[in-house]
């Protein structure tokens, strides 16, 4: 007999909290992708011209190109001509207005979702952009951060009202042609958010976006920029979820970062789509390409990511370590669950001299889910004395889920120092009856255990999410212990 | 009303704490435990002897609601209450401590971490306030010496990379902290040099009281001369084939279990267990 086995399974069964749909009249163009769609949603957005002429380059390139098959995930063939590129809640309109203004059931939508849009009730100390499928529907703190010269809205207005610095920097990082669902991206994308840090300036706040997938049969393809000038500090953090739905929903996002000289960008994901029901069936198909340069001398790029939702997460964010003395790091808990599949990881390309770079990733495996880890450090011929450290540890529950590990590395410079380590472990029924002998509930004990596996990388998030994080994956866990 | 509050003391001093009987179990399919009757009451140490595949160990996972034995028949009644209806949890809280032979490793999660949770859950059953972790502190910090811990071995991951002997004591000190009503130390004295033996069975000493009860599994008798029994029983094929005082463990010593296991077959089973 085997009680505990079935305590396992019980425990990672709970359902996902966040499958509720907002009835809201929406303004949708037809399915399906042409040049015809892609300008609608450039006027639509009312765009400049070069943004027009950018999107029409990624699509004519993207016709070119062939859905890569590499990853260790398997999904049936997405027909691209069968989603709905753009759909935005009607009374959103042209596009963000003022607080007051935003379509009361949007707003009890993102309420119920716990994100407040007002901006007395928010968490002190963090700024939100909510984006509900193809636009950014409200932006909190604005005028407050704009006293400091720090742009933080919807990338649409910043397309509007700042061209030149959109201009500058739009696909300096991931350029249009860089990968299938990146330049698919570029053609396409509707909304996501936009940050300028000015020189010198700490964001004295957490800047948030929050995204909501809520139409049936549409994608969301939002693009995120995010420019810290010289010396400039910002921390930034997303937040998603999407209804229940039976069919595939696809997430082809793309974010890009630039670190000048001293500047530091920390981001922060805590990742929870829709991941399926416990058939596997539904759920979003996160493909997604994140991506961060540190341009000048000395800076910083930080990824942290809890990736606990999504049937399929495909997605490396990455750091190009150009500047002298620049650091990169990657901290990543992904949890597959039931029948989730996630390939996930990080790119450290080591091009200036003294770099250094930082990857810790904690995979969770359980049900049937499917955990792979991918990463790549890249140690190009001028990183005279670059430095890695990389550890990859994954943790199973039950006997049905998988774990893998794909560390590639490139060394053209040998004064590089590489390190790597890597360890699989099972929660054992051993470990869990041991909790509870000693008092703690089953629920408890797997808590304890997950988060004692996760510690290093909760450490590395900001506190009120760690917080959150620590929830999230009580939650993602229930009912899969076995 | 002092003659009642007289008539209910009596009463407690009569009811064991723990009241086995009739108790048979599997493990793996396997009949284990074929007919167990037992009494322990409050304040007495009870030492189970027996070979090895005795059923010593499976004695101890049924008290502890281990999963992985089943119950075939039999009642046990802790303090009373039918404890074979109880989670493992529920047992801990009620007092319940089982020190594990093999105790387990759990990285990243310090044993001052677990420890704590542990002891709220307990606090909190109890319907005591919870401890903060200054209050916590001191506690640990009290109990910590009847050990002879090393305080670094609170920030470290539970039994991560202790030695054999450092997880033994790091079971008795969470015994200490946890402060349980019945206390099952399960081959508690494997793996550990006389040195480790000694601090082992000083601080179970210290832990003694009128209150608390000890049924201490051993497959040695060298561990019963630091930690004196009451009552010495003698398991094989899973029957208690004898019982006595701690001068049984002595003459164990001596002739070794085979004379005793030869009895245990040709004992029939207990009155009462089919």
């Amino acid at each position: 007999m085997s009680g505990s086995t079935k305590t396992l399974q019980d425990l990672t069964a709970q359902d996902y909290k966040y499958g509720f749909t907002t009835d809201i009249e929406a303004d949708t163009v037809p399915k399906g992708l042409s040049e015809e769609v892609i300008r609608i949603i450039s006027a639509k957005k009312g765009e400049p011209a070069f943004m027009l002429e950018w999107r029409l380059k990624a699509y004519r390139h993207w016709l070119t190109m062939r859905e890569p098959t590499w990853a260790n995930v398997r999904y049936p063939k997405i027909d691209y001509q069968d989603i709905i590129y753009y759909s935005a809640p009607k009374s959103v309109g042209e596009g963000p207005k003022s607080l007051d203004d935003v379509d009361p059931e949007l707003r009890r939508t993102y309420e119920k979702l716990g994100i407040p849009l007002q901006e007395q009730k928010l968490l002190a100390g963090v700024a939100v952009d909510a984006v509900f499928d193809s636009v950014s529907v409200a932006t909190t703190f604005k005028e407050k951060l704009r006293s400091l010269g720090i742009i933080f809205c919807s990338f649409s207005e910043a397309a509007r009202e700042h061209p030149d610095l959109v201009q500058a920097y739009l696909g300096s990082v991931v350029p249009y042609s860089d990968n299938f669902f990146a330049t698919l991206n570029s053609a396409v994308f509707t909304d996501g958010s936009f940050v300028y840090v000015p020189k010198g300036v700490r964001c004295p706040m957490e800047l948030s976006t929050y995204f909501r997938i809520n139409a049936a049969d549409t994608g969301q393809f939002e693009r995120t920029l995010i420019i810290a000038d010289a010396g400039a500090y910002v921390s930034y953090l997303e937040g998603c979820t999407a209804p229940k739905r039976d069919k595939n929903q696809l997430h082809a996002a793309v974010v890009e970062l630039v670190a000048l000289e001293d500047a530091t960008i920390k981001y922060s994901t805590v990742q929870n789509w829709y991941p399926g029901d416990k058939e596997g069936k539904g759920g979003i198909y996160n493909f997604v390409t994140k991506r961060g340069k540190c341009q000048g001398r000395r800076s910083k790029i930080s990824w942290t990511q809890v990736e606990t939702g999504s049937a399929i997460t495909w997605k490396y964010p990455s750091c190009i370590l150009q500047g002298d003395d620049s650091v990169g790091e990657f901290y990543s808990v992904a949890l597959t669950n039931n029948y989730q599949q996630a390939d996930t990881g990080t790119k450290m390309i080591h091009i200036g001299r003294n770099t250094r770079s930082t990857i810790l990733s904690k995979g969770i495996s359980a049900g049937h889910g499917q955990n792979t880890y991918r990463g790549l450090v890249k140690i190009l011929k001028g990183a005279t004395n670059a430095r890695n450290y990389s550890q990859c540890d994954s943790l199973l529950m039950g006997d049905k889920c998988g774990a893998h590990t794909f560390p590639y590395v490139e060394v053209k410079n040998s004064t590089a120092r590489l390190e790597h380590e890597a360890s699989t472990s099972k929660i054992g029924e051993d470990q869990i009856f041991y909790c509870r002998q000693r008092g703690l509930s089953a629920e408890d004990a797997v808590n304890l255990i997950v988060n004692g596996f996760c510690k290093e990388v909760f450490r590395e998030l900001p506190m009120e999410f760690a917080v959150e994080a620590q929830k999230l994956l009580g939650v993602s866990l229930e009912g899969s212990v076995g | 009303m002092a003659k009642n509050n007289g008539k209910a003391k009596a009463a407690a001093e009569q009811e064991p704490m723990l009241a086995i009987r009739g108790l048979k179990a599997k493990a793996g399919g396997k009949e284990i435990l074929k007919g167990i009757d037992l009494e322990v009451r409050a304040g007495e140490v009870h030492a189970i002897m027996g070979p090895n595949g005795s059923g010593k160990s499976t004695l101890a996972h049924v008290l502890a609601g281990r999963e992985t034995v089943e119950v075939t028949d039999g009642q046990v009644l802790f303090e009373g209450k039918d404890l074979l209806a109880m989670t493992p949890e529920v047992r801990a809280r009620e007092g319940i401590f089982l020190a594990f032979q093999y105790p387990v490793e759990i990285p990243g999660v310090s044993n001052m971490y677990l420890l704590k949770a542990a002891a709220n859950a307990v606090r909190k059953h109890r319907g005591q306030p919870e401890l903060d972790a200054m209050e916590f502190l001191a506690l640990v910090k009290e109990r910590m010496g009847l050990m002879h811990m090393d305080q670094a071995l609170l920030n470290r991951s539970v039994n991560e990379g202790f030695s054999g002997g450092e997880k033994k004591r790091n079971e008795i000190f969470q015994m200490a902290v946890l402060d349980p009503r019945l206390a099952v130390l399960d081959e508690t004295d494997s793996g550990l040099d006389i040195d480790a033996l000694r601090v082992v069975a000083s601080g179970v000493n210290a832990l003694r009281g009128p209150e608390r009860a000890m049924l201490v599994i051993t497959h040695y008798q060298r561990l019963l001369s630091h930690i004196v029994p009451d009552r010495v029983h003698v398991l094989a094929q899973g029957r208690i084939v004898r019982s006595g005082g701690r001068e049984l463990a002595l003459s164990l010593e001596e002739k070794g279990y085979a004379w005793l296991e030869a009895e245990g077959r040709d004992t029939p089973a207990p009155a009462g267990a089919r």
